[in-house]
């Protein structure tokens, strides 16, 4: 099980709900998916109401947990401000912090995200910050009082996969007991295989699915690929080596010359 | 009275924010509130006295990622 706060959870995907082609597609998503924790937002309401609770409607009739996130916030005070309107929305302390430092990398302002984090977290939220692979900054964030460390491994939805494995290997090395989720920059199963061999705890994905041909079947190969993953972690993987080792055993072959 | 929702300027009538509310004709349960900056809780509202140049944003669930 994988325990986020007080939450324990047995998938280590989770998903976000953003993109899909359709309502219904996005449901079916969830299901195959097998997740139980969904990422949600909050946006200037047009149709007095009726849209943002029509869509809230359907996410709560799938009976997944909701993270909703702080997505498009640039100053401290902007994701603050929405972290708490989340919170009266959605009735959980939980938060995806994020706190947007640049317009063309999407890159966390990771000041902003540790003075937010040390904010929301004083006022009882329970925050989950994406944030980069930088060490300094994760310590900053646990000692603001983050219990969660989520990582990019490459910008938001470039789909370029684990571009800095070393500094996530690190990561991992240095945080044995925080829940490490890789957020953001996963474009295929076999990237979230990857992070998940390196012991990180959980992926969260959105666009990597929602942007598939077909997202249903996309978020059944992601929940394999990361289940996989973590279970070859915990099973104890070969270090690579440079010569050939034979995995016939050579006692007992018969010598015909 | 001059108002701005959603980013949006107005001028009509709502000597508070639940009347905002109603004028506009939002409706239901899903919906947050902030005034000038500061979040203005559902059980704040009836209370909550409106000025004008008051900034307010009234916010709902959408997809995030």
């Amino acid at each position: 099980m994988l325990k986020l706060y007080d939450a324990e959870v047995s998938s280590r995907l989770l998903l976000g709900t953003a993109r899909y082609p359709s309502p219904a597609i996005l449901a079916e998503a969830v299901k195959r998916s097998g997740t139980e924790i969904v990422t949600v937002s909050l946006r200037r309401e047009t149709a007095g109401g009726r849209s943002g609770g029509a869509f809230f409607e359907m996410i709560r009739s799938l009976g997944v947990r909701v993270l909703p996130n702080t997505a498009g916030c640039h100053g401290v005070s902007e994701a603050v401000l929405t972290a708490k309107m989340a919170r009266e929305l959605f009735g959980t302390n939980w938060i995806k912090l994020e706190v947007i430092g640049n317009h063309d990398t999407l890159q966390p302002d990771v000041f902003g995200l540790v003075e937010a984090a040390s904010i929301l977290s004083a006022d009882g939220f329970e925050v989950f910050p994406y944030t980069t692979d930088d060490l300094v900054v994760a310590e900053k964030l646990l000692e603001a009082g983050c219990g969660v460390l989520m990582p990019w491994c490459a910008p938001i939805g470039s789909a370029a996969g684990p571009l800095n494995p070393t500094a996530l290997r690190s990561m991992r090395a240095h945080f044995p007991d925080i829940p490490l989720i890789v957020d953001a920059g996963i474009g295929r199963p076999s990237h979230a295989t990857f992070v998940m061999e390196l012991g990180f705890d959980a992926v969260l994905l959105n666009t990597a699915v929602a942007g598939a041909g077909d997202p249903v079947a996309m978020a059944s190969a992601f929940a394999k690929a990361i289940e996989s993953g973590h279970e070859a972690f915990g099973a104890g993987m070969l270090e690579p080596r440079d010569v050939a080792v034979p995995s016939t055993p050579i006692i007992g072959k018969a010598v015909f010359a | 009275m001059k108002l701005i929702v959603n980013g949006e300027h107005h001028d009509l009538i709502a000597p508070t924010l639940s009347e905002l509310l109603t004028v506009m004709e939002y409706e239901g349960d899903w919906l947050a509130t902030a005034v000038n900056g500061e979040i203005v809780h559902r059980e704040d509202r009836a209370d909550h006295a409106l000025n004008d140049n008051d900034r307010i944003e009234i916010l709902s669930p959408m997809q995030g990622g």
